[in-house]
């Protein structure tokens, strides 16, 4: 059986702290996805 | 104002009353969108049936986009808002934080969906869900829109209130239970996908208010997209929360391993945004190292989750059921499922069609190379009416069968109707998607008027298959629109006049949830040689369907 006494596991700690996974999940996606993306588009040079 | 406790003598669930009544009007106002959506359906699916093109065409595009509306983001996101205070509140035993925001919520919600469809009605807005720029709705469809999504962010605080509620309180110990943390996976990804639309729909608000006098196309599609395809990925979530739910409900199955299926919602936190991407795979503008580092590298590892979502869902099932002695063979513990309850069949055909149907097709479609196959063909709306109506539709469906005695204390009507339904519904869906993805790749378009092009100088002359899948997407579109009305009906009329049932035991102090251990030794060695089976069966297919396409795509130029 699970002793009461044992360390939680790393894992376990940042899988039960919400406020961590919610900073990860909104960070990543911004910044691989939207602030990557909006940069490239940025850069292009336009027509004149 | 006292919190009070209902105790539910069907399932032992406890809802804090005022939770209970907010998820009651969330899934009722769903019901009433996806009505709306669903007569919107008729319209749009007997005007693509060639032989019947019952619309003009500005009026097909008006039931277009009150059809994609109303489905994909009303109805699915009002029945969430209850899946988010259930999973909260009641999993956990704990009252809601602040009912009274999370009402401003639900009337902000309904206020932005009332408002987005009279702009449309109105007839100046049919511009579809996607709405991209430069065509341009009435200021009062975007406003309609922020509105529901603000309403829906209170919801997701609301539910993150009550986590830290629950903590303070000490109603639970150690880590939520795991639907829960789906629920919580869903809340986090909500939470992006409604910032995201904030961005990008108040500078389109005051561009079509005269503001601002131009939105770059192409930027408008990035931020777009970050709403648009992360909104799919809190229904994965939920409904995917909904097969653990489910299968714990009618089997009382335990996931096979806590740790295993935590991890996977962790990457789908992580990584399952990042695939909006590949609703820009035949964009320019953008470069081939941010589409293949969001859509491949990265959205693999979500595409992992899911499948191991699609295998432990399952393999819990077969162990629940081995365990009660349905030992024969590979497959007695399927056959012997319950088959005849719409919650459990739902369930499975959602499982099943999810995977099998629009998992396989996403990926392929994903590829950026294979993209261009199907881009913008009738072949994506056959992909994700499998995943958002055979995997959250459908889910959700199921999911209300069992909520009807419990969270509306009514007498679900017409039981033998309810064990059709499922199948009704989620086989002609199986259909549509199927014929749908069948036309799209001979080149069908999709959001088109008229295949035939009549009148148009340079017309194309399309295999006699594409009329027939489009005929045979009309006649499988009908039968389920018969399904899914069926279901309404049968709902609606179960609330309404299905008979009281008893309200149980309420009380001024919550029941403390106790977890069963994590770690015990219940099951945990039974085998699942059955769902074993059906995951090398999943795997072949998924590899041949790929590679068939890859042939596809090398012949492409030799046809001209
Ligand atoms: C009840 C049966 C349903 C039928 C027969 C049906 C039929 C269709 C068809 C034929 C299209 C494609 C039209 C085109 O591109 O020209 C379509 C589009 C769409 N459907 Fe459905 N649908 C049904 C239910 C649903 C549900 C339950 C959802 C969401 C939960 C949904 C979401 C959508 C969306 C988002 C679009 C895209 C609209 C657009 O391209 O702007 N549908 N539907
Ligand atoms: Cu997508």
């Amino acid at each position: 059986m699970a002793d009461q006494e044992e360390r939680v596991p790393v894992m376990q700690q940042v899988l039960d702290n919400h406020f961590l996974l919610l900073f990860l999940g909104i960070t990543i996606p911004t910044v691989i996805y939207v602030l990557w993306g909006v940069m490239e588009v940025a850069n292009i040079a336009v027509a004149r | 104002m006292a919190t009070t406790y209902r105790i539910c003598p069907r399932s032992g669930l406890q809802f804090d009353t005022a939770a209970e009544k907010l998820m009651r009007w969330n899934a009722v106002a769903g019901v009433l969108a996806l009505l709306l959506g669903g007569i919107m359906a008729l319209g749009v699916i007997l005007t693509r049936w060639p032989a019947v093109h019952l619309l003009p065409a500005d009026q097909f595009y008006l039931a277009l986009t009150s059809h994609g509306v109303n489905m994909l983001l009303f109805w699915i996101i009002f029945f969430e808002m209850a899946v988010l205070y259930f999973a909260s509140s009641t999993l956990l035993h704990c009252r809601l934080a602040t009912p009274k925001i999370a009402w401003a919520g639900f009337w902000l919600m309904a206020i932005g969906a009332v408002m987005t469809n009279v702009a449309i009605f109105q007839g100046e807005s049919s511009v579809m869900f996607t709405s991209y720029v430069p065509m341009q709705a009435k200021p009062h469809f975007y406003l309609g829109l922020i509105l529901f999504a603000v309403g829906a962010l209170i919801g997701c605080f609301v539910f993150l209130g009550t986590l830290v509620v629950a903590k303070a309180e000490k109603t639970y110990e150690g880590s939520i239970p795991l639907v829960t943390f789906g629920a919580l996976t869903a809340a986090i990804i909500a939470i992006f996908t409604i910032a995201s639309g904030a961005v990008i729909l108040i500078p389109t608000l005051l561009w079509s208010l005269g503001y601002i006098r131009e939105i770059d196309t192409i930027m408008y599609r990035i931020v777009w997209w970050a709403m648009g395809h992360s909104s799919q990925q809190i229904n994965v979530s939920a409904h995917v929360a909904v097969w653990y739910a489910v299968a714990a409900i009618v089997f009382g199955a335990k996931p096979m391993s806590e740790k295993v299926s935590r991890s996977a919602f962790f990457l789908y936190i992580l990584f399952l945004q990042l695939a909006s991407a590949h609703h820009l795979l035949s964009d320019p503008g953008v470069g081939s190292e941010w589409k293949v580092v969001n859509t491949s590298y990265f959205m693999y590892f979500a595409v992992l989750a899911s499948m191991i979502h699609g295998m432990t869902v399952p393999g819990a099932i077969e162990q629940a059921q081995r365990a009660k002695g349905y030992n024969k063979g590979l497959f007695e513990w399927l056959r012997k499922a319950p088959w005849g309850n719409p919650a459990f069949s739902s369930m499975f055909l959602s499982l099943v069609g999810f995977g099998f149907l629009g998992g396989i097709s996403g990926v392929m479609m994903g590829t950026e190379q294979l993209n261009l196959l199907i881009h913008n063909t009738i072949y994506v709306p056959g992909h994700f009416h499998a995943t958002v109506v055979i995997g959250t539709t459908l889910a959700f469906m199921g999911l209300t069968y069992f909520l009807v005695p419990v969270l509306f204390r009514r007498e679900v009507l017409f039981p033998g109707f309810a064990k059709l339904q499922p199948y009704l519904f989620g086989l002609s869906m199986y259909a549509v998607a199927l014929v749908m993805m069948g036309a799209g790749t001979l080149g069908v378009s999709r959001r088109h008027w008229d295949m035939a092009f009549a009148g148009a100088g340079m017309a194309y002359e399309w295999p006699g298959a594409a009329y027939l899948m489009m005929g045979l997407t009309g006649i499988a579109g009908v039968v389920a629109i018969i399904g899914g009305g069926g279901w309404i009906l049968q709902i609606v009329f179960s609330l309404l006049f299905g008979k009281r049932l008893d309200e149980g035991e309420t009380r001024s102090t919550p029941i403390p949830l106790t977890l069963p251990p994590q770690t015990g030794a219940h099951a945990a060695h039974v085998g699942t040689p059955g769902t074993m089976v059906l995951a090398l069966v999943f795997l072949v297919s998924f590899i041949l369907y790929y590679f068939v396409n890859w042939k596809y795509l090398s012949s492409l130029w030799g046809m001209a």
